[in-house]
């Protein structure tokens, strides 16, 4: 049965290239289905790998299937081959079967998009290469399958390219990986040239020989390659960007299985940290630790409901790192399973939300939701109790026992671990209490919307003044234009008055044409000097209307600011249409395809525990199935069992804690969320900020640098090589005349020189 | 029979020096195409005939089956070189091997 290993990579890559080959012929939803089929092989696959391996004897549970030789270079050759053996079979099982439930939530959660097939493309690459990275039998494999899940990492984040943001945030996970991919590459050539193999087996056997420097630094720089692939401080700054993809592939890559690579490479290379120096393990666990407190307070903050879960798998990877960095094995991979599950829950019940809400991820804007979505919300709140370390959800034993091993490495890391559990059970119960308790907010007024209201009709009054305004201008216009013409009324009625006194009395009709004339003059000179008395009077009307406009600009400034978020004094026909539609639109529970897989991983997220439960030895399952893979240092627990019941209960509290303080903020109010909700917590202690300022200013500089050094320096080399080769050739070339006797005089002189040569050679 | 006791090998490999001495240099100062062609096949027959010689006198079958690999070559050879004779001469009918000179550096 062992030998069906092989077959737990090949049915994804199957499903990948049947896709690839009829993917637009399969179209909606029969790529979806196939691909799930293609991961439920797999899953049946692994199932029987594990049978096969439980068959065998303990000391016998490590066996490598060789397909054939990959690379092979004189004494060095790289197979395609797979290590089976507990550790690498755990995952295995847990990444083929929540993977394919994945698959099929998928199918629901993708409905409708254009490029339903092409998800589906990308969703078995990315099974294949995560299974060849935890299936390889050597580094370079494992690599193999590092880079590929990085790559479908790429292209499923940036899923959506249209959107310049998605694109962005695909980039930037790329980017950011590959700087973990650099500390990989060198620590496994250094192992190739101290070891002399990359095979896991040979370095399993040989790592005792390697000097306490060389097992460190390697150690250091797999820590930098998990630090990528895992999301830890300093390289975490991409996976809260991740959250740009479709939400499975938020769940299935971001939180269940490729961040968890890192932590599987180091625990795989356990024999190796074995020999390195304690710093460097305290480094790992100190990394892991403060990446865990780190992210849980940045997740106190954020309002995406997706960006939650996103700091919130941070943290919990730095637990699980913490856990590697003190020699405990079995529960980092403990939790890594466990979160595995509540976290995918998680993830795929939000994206439920996300599918029922219009893909509205704002949490602001959910509420009551636990009546409209009843499967969504059951299982999501079992995902919450999980997490929060409520017993006996799954989460509380995996926790509980990193924990314990913390407590009694070092005490800072246990108290590091506590306050993280304790913003874990207050954040999480933070988006519970938002998204399905209280009053259902979605068709609410937002306060932004009534904010635009009330900016409307400061903008308006605004507007009504400066009509006025415009008004007194006009009127002043029309003044001036009167008296103008009272002016040349008054010059005319003087005018004639001058020719009345100059007429002849004499002649009658010359007096009584003066006289009309004068009567005119008299009569325009009047209506002149009403029309500006009338004019003059409006000038005041205009400035009593500007006072009246501006005054009632002061009232609305006032009323905007009073009025806040209340809509008091705001009608409906006021609102954007956005608030009507809203009102109009019913939040509904996901299809089937969504909801089964909901139910299977709560089912999973509650009893998962039961696989390496503290009370006696014997329950331990998963650490003595994981012994023979775990060579190296796993610390042994000291502590008694009066002890760990104390540990236990500690624990419980601080998330009971946890939980309460989210009561009394979020459901009863008392204590006002801005208070917690900090803004430097919702800008992630402005660190992405400070990255991106220092890489646009002095780190500039430093690649400018390289840039340079790399076109003048390398570039120049290379270039110089090929100009020395054309001038030579240049000269070189006259020696071809083209005419064919004297190729043949050349040939023949060749010989009789070659001739002469061995003939002197042999004479003497 | 009398002749036969001293027709040595010698005889043999002065004419095919000679031989290929007149196609060597034939080759070289010849510009008719279709004639150095020919010096060509002299050159390779003379080689036939240190061949034979030397087989016969260190009794080796091996100098006759050599010639039958280089009676190949030059079947071929006539293949190829008659091809470039006629195209040679297609270019003008009183051309010669110099006229055609396109690889000139």
């Amino acid at each position: 049965m062992l030998d069906a290993a092989f077959l737990i990579p090949a049915f994804p890559l199957l499903g990948f290239v049947t896709i690839l080959v009829f993917g637009r012929r399969l179209g909606e939803p029969g790529a979806g289905w196939v691909a799930t089929l293609a991961m439920g092989g797999s899953f049946a696959a692994a199932l029987l790998t594990f049978l096969g391996l439980v068959a065998e004897d303990k000391e016998e549970r490590r066996f490598v299937q060789t397909l054939w030789e990959w690379v092979p270079v004189g004494d060095f050759s790289v197979d395609i081959g797979f290590l089976v053996d507990p550790l690498s079979i755990t995952m295995t099982l847990f990444i083929t079967g929540v993977g394919a439930l994945i698959h099929l939530y998928s199918i629901g959660y993708m409905h409708g998009d254009e490029n339903f097939s092409k998800f589906f493309l990308y969703l078995n690459l990315f099974a294949f290469s995560m299974l060849m990275l935890v299936l390889g039998d050597n580094m370079l494999l494992t690599f193999l399958g590092w880079e590929g899940v990085g790559a479908c990492s790429y292209f499923l984040i940036s899923f959506w390219f249209t959107e310049e943001a998605n694109a962005t945030a695909g980039k930037k996970a790329f980017v950011t990986n590959r700087v973990g991919d650099w500390g990989f590459m060198v620590a496994m050539f250094l192992l190739f040239t101290t070891i002399g193999s990359i095979q896991y087996v040979d370095i399993f056997g040989n790592a005792g020989e390697l000097s306490e420097n060389t097992a460190t630094a390697i150690t250091v720089l797999l820590l930098v390659g998990a630090a990528g692939k895992s999301a830890q401080f300093p390289l975490y700054l991409w996976l809260p960007d991740a959250m740009a993809g479709p939400t499975p592939v938020s769940a299935l890559i971001h939180a269940a299985t490729m961040v968890t690579s890192g932590v599987y490479l180091l625990t795989r290379v356990s024999p190796i940290t074995a020999e390195a120096a304690g710093w460097s393990l305290d480094l790992i666990a100190w990394i892991g630790a403060g990446t865990a407190l780190l992210a849980a307070t940045i997740a106190v903050a954020q309002n995406d409901i997706k960006k939650v879960l996103a700091y919130s798998t941070v943290s919990q990877l730095g637990y699980m790192i913490m856990a590697v960095g003190i020699g405990a094995y079995v529960a980092a991979i403990f939790h890594m399973i466990t979160h595995a599950f509540f976290k995918a829950l998680l993830f795929l019940g939000s994206g439920s939300v996300i599918h029922g809400m219009h893909h509205d991820q704002d949490m602001r804007h959910y509420g009551g939701l636990r009546k409209l979505m009843p499967v969504t919300s059951a299982t999501f709140i079992i995902g919450w109790l999980a997490i929060a370390g409520v017993p006996p959800f799954s989460g509380f034993w995996s926790k509980d026992e990193v924990l314990a091993y913390a407590y009694d490495v070092n005490i800072g890391l246990w108290i590091v671990g506590l306050v993280t559990a304790l913003l874990t059970a207050f954040y999480m119960s933070r988006q519970v209490f938002m998204t399905f308790y209280g009053e259902y907010r979605y068709a609410d007024v937002r306060p932004e919307e009534i904010e635009a209201v009330w900016a409307n009709r400061v903008a308006a009054a605004e507007a009504a003044v400066a009509d006025a305004e415009a008004g007194i201008g006009a009127a002043e216009d029309g003044v001036v234009k009167a008296q103008e013409k009272l002016d040349k009324a008054t010059e005319k009625l003087e005018q004639r008055q001058a020719e009345m006194a100059e007429v002849d009395q004499s002649d009658e009709k010359a007096v009584e044409k003066a006289t009309k004339n004068l009567d005119k003059a008299q009569d325009g000179a009047v209506k002149a000097q009403e029309s500006v008395d009338e004019v003059t009077a409006s000038i005041d009307t205009a400035r009593a209307e500007v006072e009246a406009a501006r005054s009632a600009l002061a009232g609305v400034v006032l009323a905007a600011e009073a009025g806040g978020d209340d809509l008091d004094g705001i009608s409906d026909e006021d609102l954007p249409e956005a608030v009507r539609e809203r009102r109009e639109f019913h939040p509904h529970e996901s299809p089937w395809q969504m909801t089964v897989p909901l139910v299977v991983l709560a089912g999973a997220a509650i009893v998962a525990g039961v696989m390496n439960l503290p009370f006696s030895d014997d329950l331990h399952f998963l650490g003595h199935w994981l012994e023979p893979s775990f060579l190296g240092n796993k610390h042994k627990l000291g502590l008694s069992g009066g002890e760990l019941w104390v540990l236990a209960i500690i624990a419980v509290v601080v998330g009971a804690i946890g939980i309460a303080a989210a009561v009394a903020v979020y459901l009863q109010r008392r204590i006002p969320a801005d208070r917690i909700e900090l803004p430097i917590l919702a800008r992630g202690w402005r660190y992405d900020e400070a990255v991106t300022s220092f890489m646009g200013g002095p780190g500039r500089k430093g690649f400018d640098l390289i840039a340079w050094f790399d076109r003048t320096i390398i570039d120049g080399a290379v270039n110089g090589t090929g100009r020395l080769v054309r001038s030579v050739g240049g000269e070189m070339r006259s020696a071809q005349s083209g005419l064919v006797r004297s190729y043949a005089a050349m040939v023949a002189i060749g010989a009789v020189a070659l001739m002469a040569w061995f003939l002197v050679r042999t004479t003497f | 029979m009398m002749f036969a006791a001293t027709l040595t090998t010698s005889y043999f490999l002065v004419l095919s020096a000679l031989m290929f001495a007149i196609g060597a240099v034939g080759l070289m100062i010849r510009r008719n195409p279709l004639v150095m062609f020919m010096c060509v096949e002299l050159m390779l027959n003379a080689v036939n005939i240190t061949f034979v010689a030397f087989g016969t006198d260190v009794d080796n079958v091996g100098g006759q089956i050599s010639v039958f690999f280089v009676l190949v070559v030059a079947a071929v050879e006539v293949v190829v070189g008659l091809a470039l004779v006629v195209a040679i001469n297609r270019r003008r009918a009183d051309a010669t091997a110099d006229d055609v000179s396109l690889l000139r550096g």
